[in-house]
């Protein structure tokens, strides 16, 4: 399988302290990966390179030739302004933007396939409900239902079961499992060890440095998770400019 | 008589006439800018913004005297510099954008009334403060007419990017790059509408036909496509009864076009079907699902 995601010793992070630090990988079409660690390990921060929103402090990442915005997204919800009145359907229909952009309508067979998405995912009678209605079960299965429209070649999922109850999350996996059938490829961050041991095939260990990346089995073992554990959260506020890279000449 | 009351002021004389088409104009072209600055949480942002076109007019009264023209284009120059630094700014830094503006009005506004004082008298200052739409002539009134009609026009390019903008900034940043233009082109639209308002309202007021009518709006109706439609009739309704109110009493036009509207929205605040205090105090037997 070639290599859809390329990290090339990336560094990521904000005001020059890194979140990831000297990530290097590839992650291949098709994949599906679980990306583990504790909370601050750099997960958030590692998707949010992926797509865009965050410019690497050093490195590169290269995606084969897809555009950012082929990579559907599913960032923590606590980013979403859940007071705005928009009902599901219309939130659901931005997932149709690359086909829709700026004035394309929504047509018959748009709004069918919206309708689809809100059904694969349990919502079907909630079209007309603000989103500031929905419960945090629901609102996850919107997003999914967004995810689904915006039918990306990459998924990149963070924290996607977080706070849902378990008939939901099992919902919610199925449609992973299905895009990985599909052939997409899905980067999902999980807590849930025995979730990523029984469906993630592969998964990668993050402790703001890479602690292991391979088949899932090989991973996360007894001590690569007690090396995951010893990470440091704090950014040092004295610390010195890496030495493994020239980092303020390159952070551009 | 109610023909007399209501209806004769506009047959009789052409000023009431104008003003009225200047008030549709504004309401047109300011609710539905007023409804995204309060869904955006910038409603004092839009106070801020209004103060900060003051030095520019008044350097255009400064150089030309009450010649609306001067004025307008000196309130755009000075709106779209501080829109745009301000806009830059917290793009750039994550500074919120209340913060960098806030300190910015103040020095604006005492700028502003300090260069009317050097030439004019305080009748001059009291129309700068509070506008007078009775004395728009027609040329003023075509640039109103202007103003709203650019408004209408790009926020239906912007109008997509800007409702995902605001209900989810990260999705759009991942689908689009629509978003920072759309904001500053909002930014913009901002300034026209207040420089608008600034003819009939005067800088302290001029915000008020924009963000009174979004708050009326927001407790009758839960979708933002309704909110707007309320909120340009409630902005109409308040500058047509102000100015019935303001011919009839001889309160000022400006004050009473906002007082109506106050009157509509403690309407609103007590009897609204969204939200409305006495819904909440009587909301009915609750439902079976």
């Amino acid at each position: 399988m070639p290599a859809q995601l390329q990290f090339r010793d990336v560094t990521l992070g904000y005001d020059r302290h890194p979140a990831v630090h000297h990530l290097s990988g590839e992650v291949t079409q098709g994949a599906l990966l679980a990306v583990v660690g504790p909370n601050g390990a750099g997960k958030s921060t590692l998707f949010r390179g992926l797509v865009g929103i965050l410019k690497p402090l050093a490195g590169s990442i290269s995606l084969d030739g897809l555009d950012v915005r082929d990579i559907a997204y599913l960032p923590q919800s606590a980013d979403i302004d859940r007071s705005f009145p928009i009902s599901v359907f219309d939130f659901v229909s931005t997932g149709l933007w690359r086909t829709t952009g700026l004035f394309g309508g929504i047509g018959r067979p748009a709004r069918d396939k919206i309708e689809q998405a809100l059904s694969a995912v349990g919502l079907t009678g909630f079209e007309n409900r603000g989103i500031g209605t929905l419960s945090g079960g629901q609102m996850q299965r919107m997003l999914f239902a967004r995810l689904l429209l915006q039918d990306a070649r990459v998924v990149v999922l963070d924290e996607p079961f977080n706070a849902i109850d378990a008939k939901t999350s099992a919902d919610l996996l199925e449609l992973v499992k299905r895009w990985h059938a599909e052939g997409r490829t899905v980067l999902a961050a999980l807590h849930d060890m025995e979730l990523v041991r029984a469906h993630f095939p592969e998964t990668l260990l993050l402790a703001r440095e890479p602690v292991a990346w391979g088949a899932t089995a090989q991973a996360l073992t007894a001590e690569t998770l007690m090396e995951a554990r010893r990470m440091c959260e704090a950014f040092d506020e004295r610390a010195a400019a890496c030495a493994a890279d020239n980092l303020p000449s390159r952070a551009a | 008589m109610p023909y007399d009351t209501l209806i004769a002021p506009f047959t009789d004389f052409a000023f009431m006439r104008r003003a009225l088409a200047a008030v549709i104009a504004l309401s047109l072209g300011g609710a539905p800018i007023g409804v995204f600055l309060m869904l955006r949480r910038m409603s004092l942002v839009g106070d801020a913004m209004a103060h900060a076109i003051l030095p520019g007019a008044a350097i255009g009264f400064l150089l030309s005297g009450l010649n609306l023209f001067a004025m307008t284009t000196g309130g755009l120059i000075a709106g779209f510099a501080v829109a745009i630094l301000a806009g830059v700014v917290s793009r750039s830094t994550g500074l919120k954008e209340d913060a960098s503006l806030a300190t910015f009005y103040l020095t604006s506004l005492a700028l502003g009334v300090t260069i009317v004082s050097i030439k004019g008298t305080n009748i001059d200052l009291l129309h700068v403060l509070f506008g007078n739409i009775l004395a728009m002539d027609d040329q003023t009134l075509l640039v109103v007419a202007f103003n709203a009609t650019i408004t209408l026009l790009v926020l239906a390019v912007i109008y997509r990017p800007l409702v995902v903008e605001s209900v989810d900034p990260l999705f759009l940043r991942t689908v689009s790059r629509a978003g920072g233009p759309a904001h500053l082109a909002f930014l913009a639209l901002v300034v026209i509408n207040l420089v608008n308002g600034f003819q009939a309202l005067g800088t302290l007021l001029a915000v008020g036909l924009m963000i009174l009518p979004a708050g009326i709006a927001r407790f009758w109706s839960r979708d933002i496509t309704g909110m707007i439609c309320i909120a340009v009739v409630s902005a109409a309704v308040s500058g047509y009864a102000g100015l019935v109110l303001s011919f009839q009493t001889r309160i000022p036009s400006g004050p009473a076009i906002i007082l109506v509207a106050a009157a509509i929205y403690v309407t609103s605040v007590l009897f609204g079907g969204v939200g409305g205090l006495v819904r909440q105090m009587f909301p009915g037997r609750h439902l079976e699902a």
